[in-house]
């Protein structure tokens, strides 16, 4: 299995799972990051303690700890 | 006809009167919409019990008065952030006849995830194609006549920028307004598409009474909708329909592979809005894998090793801004309160009556407008850095650091804020969109030393260390203050605000030229909100202090006192007099009662009652201590720091150990009422300021006790 935070920068990647409580996976479909979503990686904040993503047309950012939580695959 | 009362509608405000609330994602230019509408009249107030600004726009078309509700962004129907809630709830309680749903052109799929919850709202409802002119530059082409037919909903194409489509726009609401109510034309996958048709033939069959149409009734019932499920509750059909509903959500939660309902209708309302996108959005160019300026401009503002430098001299430049730009008018500002308390208290003869205007009100009055050039200069960059998009980008560089005190990217901004002035900081706390984000920063800006206590700590330095050490003492207070911050805030997160982290996840928009006309409107409300609001408290709370510092009157003691210097013939011991006056008079003041009564207590910190009053003095502002402690150790109250004759005398009269702990209390305790009452404005209740003075006074006197102890070992 792996996970949006080991992705590496430039990575392109699709959800599979998401393991979030419901508040959380709530706050992430608002952005548009649910099963079957295709993901850009595209910038680590220092210390990868942030990371930035695209989904569709728009740019998120993420931290490390919700990063981890995604389920991915690459494409 | 001309000028006779006929030629007037009878009653023009409840005639036609269209209320249109407008809502959108954040970043779509909704504001921008609301400002391009011509001879339109601003309203600016709050939502109720919140600090989250609510803008209403009056305007009139044709035989229609429109009132129109700006409601904050918000990316799905939900109410994690204020904002968010502040929405669901005016869309879900309030009453209004139409929703505008504001669109980015430019990122359509994103957008209609929210435009598909509003679908289901049954509201009369018309969509606004924002930054079409945007789209057709990078080549996208909606059909927005094919999309109206897909939708059942009018969308129009617009732009706030351009000021183009904004007549069609008003056009489409006002025949929509005169129509009867159309269901909106959502379709979803087989699964739930057949539980759909299930619920409606059962409620069909029953012949169930509701203004809504059944199909909307079996959407929201399968969503979950708390509301629909209250009206139902009590209707005898409930009890075969509940089965029904369990067996529904069972079958849509097996088809979408999750245990969440909420999850398997965000993918079900995806793949409309992909269907509803395929159909009507062509693109003219070929779409290259080119990266776009945004994407150019972040690979420099939120390098890895770049990013911090570059943002640090953002905030160095705002902050001399501020605090250079920003001294020039207050100059003026207070010469003018000067000016205007010296030219009234000639004509007032009562001696109380003119204290309290000039010293109370004027004084007071002045202390809030003092501000102002600050709080606007510092409101403009704010604004700047929100409406360009770079805030977000701050976040994702500094969350890594401040996340560890609990705090989150974004505390960065009123903390360092704090070290000028409390006031500004307390506001620009607002950036953070989470509660307990924002309070846990609200609690610690305190710490970060204020520009008004640096008088007190050069007073203090200069005494007992000598010139060559107070810049390094200095130094450290300030330093120490923040470090002694930072902790502080983790010990509140594994405290007071417990519990799981509040997920990071956060929208970085696209870069933007910030439009000058929503900047000047968003600087002039927050700053018209500052003077209104807590200008009232502040001025009050200045008049309190006067009071108590002046009150009661000792007539006796001051007869005693000018007949001894009516005696007096040196000119030096006519000046010695008065401020033995000065002196006895605070002391026997309410305030200085206080301070002896409170001696007692303050004890342990090695404080004097003079102390314990310019300490208290300092409640009000912390300018006011340096000044306090002129009168009460006799050399007059118009002092400052840099007055030697003061430095002098504290050195003679207090302990070094003493002054150790009085330093620790100026830079812990409860920042100046001005600054508390606008705390207590931002963090949204008066229950919070009284934390916030328990939580201070504890620290304060916990820590000066320590310094105390360890500054008598020392000297």
């Amino acid at each position: 299995m792996n996970n949006l935070l080991n992705c590496h920068k430039g990575c392109k990647i699709k959800v599979t799972k998401i393991h979030a409580d419901t508040n959380l996976k709530q706050r992430l479909i608002s952005f548009g990051v649910m099963k079957g979503a295709e993901l850009t990686v595209l910038e680590h904040a220092p210390r990868k303690k942030t990371i930035e993503v695209k989904v569709g047309k728009m740019r998120i950012a993420l931290r490390a700890e919700e990063a981890a939580l995604i389920e991915v695959e690459e494409i | 006809m001309n000028g006779t009362p006929l030629d007037k509608k009878a009653c023009p405000i409840i005639a036609n009167h269209v209320k249109v609330a407008l809502v959108g994602q954040p970043n779509v230019g909704k504001s921008m919409l609301i400002n391009s509408v011509s001879n339109a009249h601003l309203h600016v107030g709050n939502f109720s019990g919140v600090t989250v600004d609510k803008t209403e726009v009056l305007f009139d078309y044709e035989d229609y008065h429109f009132t129109v509700v700006d409601l904050p962004g918000t990316y799905a129907f939900t109410d994690y952030t204020i904002e968010e809630r502040v929405t669901h709830d005016y869309l879900c309680a309030e009453d209004y006849d139409i929703i505008i749903n504001v669109v980015d052109s430019t990122n359509l799929e994103k957008n209609l995830q929210l435009t598909s919850e509003l679908l289901t709202m049954s509201k009369k409802m018309v969509i606004a194609l924002n930054m079409s002119d945007e789209a057709e530059k990078e080549g996208i082409e909606i059909d927005a006549e094919y999309m109206s037919e897909l939708l059942g909903v009018t969308c129009v194409k617009v732009s706030a920028a351009a000021k183009t489509g904004i007549e069609d726009l008003i056009n489409a609401v006002v025949e929509t307004y005169k129509e009867p109510k159309k269901d909106p034309k959502l379709i979803f996958s087989e699964a739930v598409e057949e539980e759909i048709a299930i619920i409606v033939s059962y409620l069909n069959k029953h012949n169930f009474q509701a203004t809504n149409s059944y199909r909307n009734i079996a959407i929201n019932l399968l969503k979950n909708n708390k509301k629909t499920y209250e009206k139902l509750h009590d209707e005898p059909i409930w009890t075969e329909l509940q089965p029904i509903l369990i067996e529904a959500a069972r079958h849509i939660e097996l088809h979408h592979d999750t245990d969440d309902i909420k999850e398997a209708f965000a993918e079900e309302y995806a793949a409309f809005n992909r269907g509803i996108v395929t159909e009507v959005v062509h693109y003219t160019e070929e779409r290259k894998e080119q990266k776009t300026l945004t994407e150019k401009i972040d690979s420099i503002l939120i390098h890895p090793l770049f990013g911090i430098p570059i943002f640090l001299f953002f905030m160095w430049s705002l902050f001399q801004l501020t605090f250079t730009i920003g001294n020039i008018p207050m100059e003026w500002i207070d010469g003018f309160f000067t000016w205007l308390g010296n030219t009234i208290a000639p004509t007032i003869t009562n001696d109380d009556v003119r204290s309290l205007v000039v010293d109370g009100i004027i004084g007071g009055v002045g202390a809030v407008v003092l501000f102002t050039p600050n709080i606007i200069i510092l409101f403009i960059g704010i604004a700047l850095l929100e409406t360009t998009g770079y805030m977000s980008r701050v976040a994702f560089l500094l969350d890594g650091f401040f996340h560890k005190f609990g705090l989150h990217g974004q505390s960065f901004i009123p903390l360092v804020t704090g070290f000028g002035c409390s006031i500004p900081a307390y506001m620009s706390a607002r950036i953070l969109k989470n509660d307990r984000d924002r309070l846990l920063t609200l609690f610690i800006i305190g710490f970060m030393s204020c520009g008004a206590r640096l008088p007190v700590y050069v007073l203090f330095a200069g005494a007992f260390f000598g010139e060559a050490m107070a810049g390094n003492v200095l130094f450290v207070i300030y330093i120490s203050g923040a470090i002694l911050g930072l902790i502080l805030a983790k010990i509140l997160k594994l405290t007071a605000f417990k519990g799981v982290d509040e997920p990071f996840v956060m929208e970085m928009p696209k870069y933007r030229l910030p439009a000058l006309k929503l900047i000047w409107h968003t600087v002039l409300t927050q700053t018209i909100m500052y003077l209104k609001k807590a200008g009232t408290f502040i001025a009050g709370a200045a008049m309190l202090i006067w009071f108590l510092s002046n009150y009661p009157h000792d007539a006796e003691l001051q007869k005693v006192y000018t007949a001894k210097i009516e005696k007096a013939v040196d000119a030096n011991q006519k000046v010695m007099l008065e401020n033995r006056l000065a002196e006895e008079e605070l002391a026997q003041s309410y305030l200085g009662r206080v301070g002896k009564l409170t001696e007692p207590i303050f004890a342990p910190l090695g404080f004097d009652w003079k102390m314990n009053v310019a300490l208290q003095a300092g409640l009000a502002a912390k300018e006011v201590v340096v000044s306090t402690l002129g009168v009460l150790y006799s050399i007059g109250g118009d002092v400052d720091e840099t007055s030697q004759s003061l430095a002098d005398n504290i050195r003679k009269h207090i302990p070094f150990a003493s002054a150790v702990a009085f330093i620790v209390v100026v830079m812990t305790y409860l920042p100046c009422l001005a600054a508390t009452t606008v705390f207590a404005k931002e963090a949204g209740s008066w229950k919070y300021a009284v934390y916030l003075f328990i939580f201070t006074s504890i620290v304060a006197y916990v820590l000066a006790f320590f310094a105390y102890r360890i500054a008598l070992v020392f000297s």
